[in-house]
């Protein structure tokens, strides 16, 4: 042991070791400090006693409240349950259309569809449902494979080429990729769907495209190209304002060439039939949807 | 014995032929793995290493021409610490910029949103914040540091010969491996403990280098006994090389793959990861860091430590309880309850072993208040002890069960970390560069106490707008998740407690702003004190104090 030293500035003893000038002093632990220490000691082992703590060979202390983090958890999911179910047999007796009409069931219908909606749908068609390039807008009433509360159930529940034996399966074909029309063709054919929206266009292109309109693609958009909501095939007389892939000649010219088309997941595999229902009055309300 | 001394300095430095040997068969190994492997992952992490290895062999060699590998047994090794005080800076730079970069696009994600280029994804930049601060900017300070107090508080020169500069400049590599790794995509995808199986490989290489380095110079130290900066830093040493191994049990797909997979599964992964993750900034963040403060708080104050007593028993309390701390990471998780219920006890009674070491700085400077105001660099180290508290008193609040189920997966555990690692890790190692810059360099002093001013009211600034706006977003997106409607539907999605933190989120970019631009004004701050001329007054600064000692033995 070093002999002890003294620090001139407070003349209390330091332990007497030095290294590169620094020195020690040796003062108690300070007592409030040991205190809590103890305290938080004795917390530890009283709740050790009271809930699970250490491990046994096979199994574990389980401590004297015998409570399971687990069991609860089940309880609460089960209370849930229960309460969701009660407030939503009225759901499943009930038609969309009476739904719609009964302010207390629509009221439900509404709290449910938000919820689900805002952690589910709005991934792809935005807060608020105000879609993007490739994601339907839900809010202008322009509907691919229709509005009506049946069509938009009927959507939510088997999804859009999801591989579900019940999706909407059309599929555009790629007409410039695969080769089926030539570069040329597909530049008038632009032109074309530009003129149906009466938004000026090159009339001779006009005229060369109508009849190739006619032959490829007027069996889905229909001889005037107002679409088909059986097949999803969209409206392409109205303007664009609403097109999935854009309106302007090098969208047109995009979609004529590649024929995209997205996927939408059949949520009939995640949802139950009644947070289908209610979200399928949710979006018919909020989007402007059609009547039966 | 001076005669065989003096044949030492005439003879070949076998130690850096060694290094330069190994260099250059490492260099051949990896061109001839990177020759053969059909991994293109692990050819990039080879050619890192190749251009590594090379760079290493030259330097040897140059050394070794250059004469510069002359054993110097009556001189301290502060070359070598210099070094790492310029690696520090750097990487501090580096590390915080990213930083500043990703919490701008949390702000605003459409800054340098890149989808078509991978490298420079948020998933990628986030690792190179983490380890950038953390191993390369904390772990150079740690290192540095430690080279510096080890020999001082020993009175003897590094042990080792070159092998302090093998340390220095392999965990460089080591650095810029795990670095470019991550931007390339090659992770193992567990929390600051990312890198894949080479890398980690040669991290262990020079850890266990320099454990030998620190434990071979405390051995031929001349103080009888050990100061307790050192008990600390080598509680880091040994607990980091642990956990490292531990947590990196992996099996390679194959030995010319990039990819491997650990032995661990599931839970066991998470407990062990956690185990890791924790200790991590137990004993790296924490007791390394302590040390720092065990040695330039007493010295710069020019008191005496508080209480030895007080140091031995925070000291063994610390070390014993940290390493149960771990499964607070995982509250209401698959990991059984009982687990749980350790790691929040234990973290309960980590309170005052952890606060023993703020006692034990803050106190050291009664008889010294006074400088306080008059030494910016002691109120730099005071303050970090007081985040250190404020950090290491939050801690366990939220490791208790019921208040981690409102604070868990929230911007509030972002806040926390920062609290730690802005105002305890960040402003102890300012401190401790700060005043290492002028002994390293020969200076008097400093070359502006203003401008260091500046920096400690700029960052001190901005980590109080960083950890006040992560305690607000955290709390509200707690509160915001957990809210359920009276239907007993969730009342927000989660893209709406997203939005409800943008405006969080740009304070704690300004804050983090701040805290960069802190920084650069210390980085200027020692540039110009290295420029300033030399004292002559101390030509046995960088001498063993050595004679009256040894002759005293």
């Amino acid at each position: 042991m070093a002999e002890r030293d003294e620090d001139e500035t407070s003349g209390v003893e330091t332990t007497g070791h030095e290294w590169d000038g620094i020195r020690e002093f040796d003062t108690p632990l300070p007592r409030w400090w040991l205190i809590i220490f103890y305290a938080s000691i004795a917390f530890a082992v009283i709740y050790w006693v009271l809930m699970p703590a250490w491990p046994l060979i096979t199994t574990n202390t389980p401590g004297l409240l015998h409570y399971s983090e687990r069991a609860s958890v089940m309880r609460e999911v089960a209370a849930m349950r229960a309460k969701r179910q009660a407030e939503g047999a009225q759901l499943q007796r009930a038609t969309l259309e009476q739904i719609e009409k009964d302010p207390q069931m629509q009221a439900y219908a509404f709290a449910v569809g938000q919820s689900i909606f805002g952690d589910n749908c709005a991934v792809c068609h935005g807060q608020g449902g105000l879609g993007g390039k490739g994601y339907p807008n839900l809010r202008e009433g322009v509907w691919l494979w229709g509005g009506s509360l049946e069509q938009i159930q009927q959507t939510i529940t088997y999804g859009i080429r999801s591989g579900d034996p019940n999706a909407h399966n059309s599929q555009m074909p790629a007409f410039g990729r695969d080769g089926i029309l030539q570069p040329s063709q597909i530049d008038d054919l632009t032109e074309y769907v530009v003129s149906l929206s009466h938004r000026p266009a090159d009339a001779a292109a006009v005229a060369r495209a109508a009849p190739l309109f006619q032959s490829n693609c007027a069996v889905c958009h229909g001889a005037g190209g107002t679409g088909n909501q059986l097949v999803g095939a969209p409206n392409l007389a109205d303007g664009g304002r609403q097109w999935l892939y854009g309106s302007d000649r090098a969208s047109i010219h995009d979609q004529i060439w590649n024929g995209h088309g997205g996927v939408m997941p059949a949520w009939g595999r995640r949802f139950d039939a009644n947070t289908i229902k209610a979200l399928a009055v949710y979006i018919h309300a909020n989007a402007g949807g059609q009547a039966s | 014995m001076t005669d065989a001394l003096a044949m030492r300095r005439q003879g070949p430095p076998l130690d850096a032929a060694v290094y330069l040997v190994v260099c250059l068969v490492g260099a051949f190994l990896m061109t001839v793995g990177a020759a053969m492997s059909k991994d293109p992952l692990f050819q990039f992490e080879a050619e890192i290493f190749i251009v590594g290895f090379l760079a290493g062999a030259a330097m040897l060699l140059m050394g070794i021409m250059g004469g510069a590998f002359r054993p110097e047994p009556e001189k301290y090794m502060d070359g070598v610490i210099r070094a790492g005080v310029i690696a520090t800076l750097f990487w501090g730079v580096v590390g915080m910029l990213v930083g500043v970069v990703i919490a701008a696009q949390l702000a605003f994600p459409r800054i340098m949103y890149l989808p078509d280029f991978g490298p420079l994804n948020f998933g990628r930049l986030r690792p190179l914040h983490t380890s950038g601060v953390i191993f390369a900017f904390g772990g150079n300070a740690l290192i540095a540091t430690s080279f510096y107090v080890v020999q001082r508080t020993c009175r003897a020169r590094l042990f080792g010969g070159v092998t302090p500069w093998f340390v220095f400049w392999g965990y460089q590599l080591f650095i810029v491996s795990a670095a470019l790794g991550y931007l390339a995509g090659i992770t193992r995808s567990q929390e600051y403990a990312e890198p894949e199986w080479m890398t980690t490989l040669w991290l262990v290489v020079i850890w266990v280098a320099y454990l030998l380095v620190f434990l071979g110079t405390i051995w031929k130290r001349k103080e009888p006994h050990i100061y307790v900066a050192n008990w600390f830093y080598l509680a880091f040493i040994v607990t980091i090389a642990i956990l490292v191994l531990v947590n990196n049990m992996e099996l390679p797909v194959g030995l010319l793959n990039h990819r491997s997979y650990p032995v661990w599964a599931g839970v066991e992964s998470a407990m062990v990861q956690w185990w890791y993750g924790h200790n991590a900034v137990g004993f790296f963040l924490t007791a390394g860091f302590l040390a720092m403060m065990y040695y330039f708080v007493p010295k710069r104050a020019e008191r005496p430590i508080y209480s030895y007593r007080l140091s031995i028993v925070h000291f063994w309390a610390l070390i014993f309880i940290y390493i149960w701390a771990g499964p607070h990471h995982l509250h209401y998780t698959a990991l059984p309850q009982w687990t749980q219920t350790l790691g929040m006890t234990f973290s309960i009674m980590l309170w005052m072993p952890s606060w023993g070491g703020m006692i034990n700085g803050l106190m050291t400077l009664s008889g010294a208040w006074d400088k306080l105001r008059t030494d910016p660099v002691v109120r730099m180290l005071v303050v970090s002890l007081a985040f250190y508290g404020m950090a290491t008193f939050e801690g366990p609040v939220m490791s208790i069960r019921t208040v981690n189920a409102l604070s868990h997966y929230t911007d509030w555990t972002i806040g926390h970390v920062h609290s730690g690692a802005l105002g305890w890790v960040g402003f102890v190692t300012f401190g401790s560069v700060y005043c290492m810059v002028p002994w390293l360099w020969k200076k008097e002093r400093l070359y502006s106490n203003s401008l260091v001013e500046w920096h400690f009211w700029i960052a001190t600034t901005g980590i109080l707008l960083y950890i006040t706006s992560m305690w607000v977003n955290g709390i509200m997106e707690g509160l915001m998740w957990r809210e359920y409607t009276p239907q007993g539907f969730l009342a927000y999605s989660f893209a709406e407690t997203v939005s409800a933190r943008h405006v969080g989120n740009v304070v704690r970019l300004v804050g983090g702003l701040m805290y960069l631009s802190g920084v650069f004004i210390m980085v200027y701050n020692c540039w110009r004190t290295v420029r300033m001329p030399s004292v002559e007054r101390a030509p046995t600064l960088a001498m063993l104090p050595a004679a009256a000692a040894i002759a005293a033995e």
